[in-house]
């Protein structure tokens, strides 16, 4: 069963989207399931976090973000061997757009807007 | 400020400005104060002279206003379920939370939007790609906070860049800041009836000190 607001997690997740507005949509989000969260503007600093030293359960990638895009930075961070659960939310609809995001390492694809129904069901399954 | 459009059937006939059909950019530029006149008027209250006690009523009066504004939007396509959600993510530890997103999306909008015209203004415009890039920006952002309208438009302006069809691009634009325009002005109403109701349902029940 997913979590809710009353029941705090032990789960983390980092959301890596170059909006700010989105970023503190989906941070929001998270907190009112009870994960804890962090928040990154992009690809590459999604790595460098990764390679501080620290890990999470969930990963929310953008596609499109400067400096390192979603689909590099997945195949970045599967390359560096890390097997959080990394869900892409894009608003890219066309499947071929999506089938290349996926073939990058995604475990799952969300169509923004993201909603509390769509995290539920994907923490279902971390869990 | 001004409110709603004028409606005939399910079309919104704009009225910006006291001009119909104005330019797009300049709309945008007073989306800040353009009005669009129509048929939905808020019954905020001013000054009443009204002892304290009766503010109270006032609160409520608000509250209805408020759900028939919302009600008014989201029959009109203007929002959809979306925007009930950032209200689901509003609570006492953040009660701003949605007024503050929506700020956001309003700032960072006007950039995409001024990029956009921007880029299609330029003589030998063929960036069609980083026009592309901008609308799936602007796209994702509507879409979260529950913009439908808006959303949908940039969905046909997408579609046209994938086609590199510049006059399409033009009008989906003209309709873009449009749209966003009327939102704008819409959810400014939205928030100052919300302030007033949160201030009428303070005075309600004032701090007793003994």
């Amino acid at each position: 069963m997913a979590p809710n607001e009353n029941s705090a997690t032990e789960l983390t997740a980092l959301v890596v989207d170059d909006d700010r507005q989105l970023r503190m949509i989906h941070q929001r989000m998270l907190n009112k399931v009870g994960v804890k969260n962090q928040a990154v503007e992009n690809g590459k600093e999604a790595v460098q976090i990764h390679c501080s030293g620290q890990g999470f359960d969930l990963i929310l990638m953008d596609k499109e973000m400067p400096l390192m895009n979603g689909i590099e930075a997945t195949k970045e961070l599967r390359s560096m061997g890390i097997c959080s659960t990394i869900v892409g939310v894009s608003s890219h609809t066309k499947e071929k757009q999506i089938q290349e995001f996926m073939e990058a390492g995604l475990d799952d694809y969300l169509v923004k807007p993201l909603n509390l129904a769509k995290l539920r069901s994907i923490l279902d399954k971390i869990m | 400020m001004g409110s709603g459009g004028r409606l005939t059937g399910n079309r919104l006939q704009g009225v910006v400005g006291g001009r119909r059909g104005c330019n797009g950019a300049e709309e945008l530029a007073r989306a800040g104060a353009c009005e669009v006149t129509g048929e939905w008027k808020s019954r905020s209250p001013v000054k009443t002279g009204l002892p304290l006690w009766m503010l109270g009523l006032g609160a409520d009066l608000l509250w209805a206003d408020m759900n028939r504004l919302l009600a008014f939007l989201f029959h009109q396509g203007v929002l959809d379920e979306q925007f009930l959600q950032l209200q689901q993510l509003q609570d006492e530890t953040s009660p701003n939370f949605v007024s503050e997103v929506v700020n956001i999306y309003f700032h960072e909008s006007e950039k995409l939007l001024r990029n956009l015209r921007g880029l299609l203004m330029e003589r030998e415009f063929s960036d069609y790609k980083k026009m592309g890039i901008h609308l799936n920006q602007l796209m994702g952002s509507s879409s979260s906070i529950g913009a439908k309208r808006v959303t949908n438009v940039c969905l046909a302006f997408r579609a046209a860049t994938e086609h590199n069809n510049r006059p399409g691009c033009l009008r989906a634009l003209e309709m873009l800041e449009h749209e966003y325009c009327y939102l704008k002005n819409k959810l400014h109403e939205l928030f100052q009836i919300e302030q007033q109701r949160a201030l009428a349902a303070g005075v309600r029940y004032p701090v007793q000190n003994n």
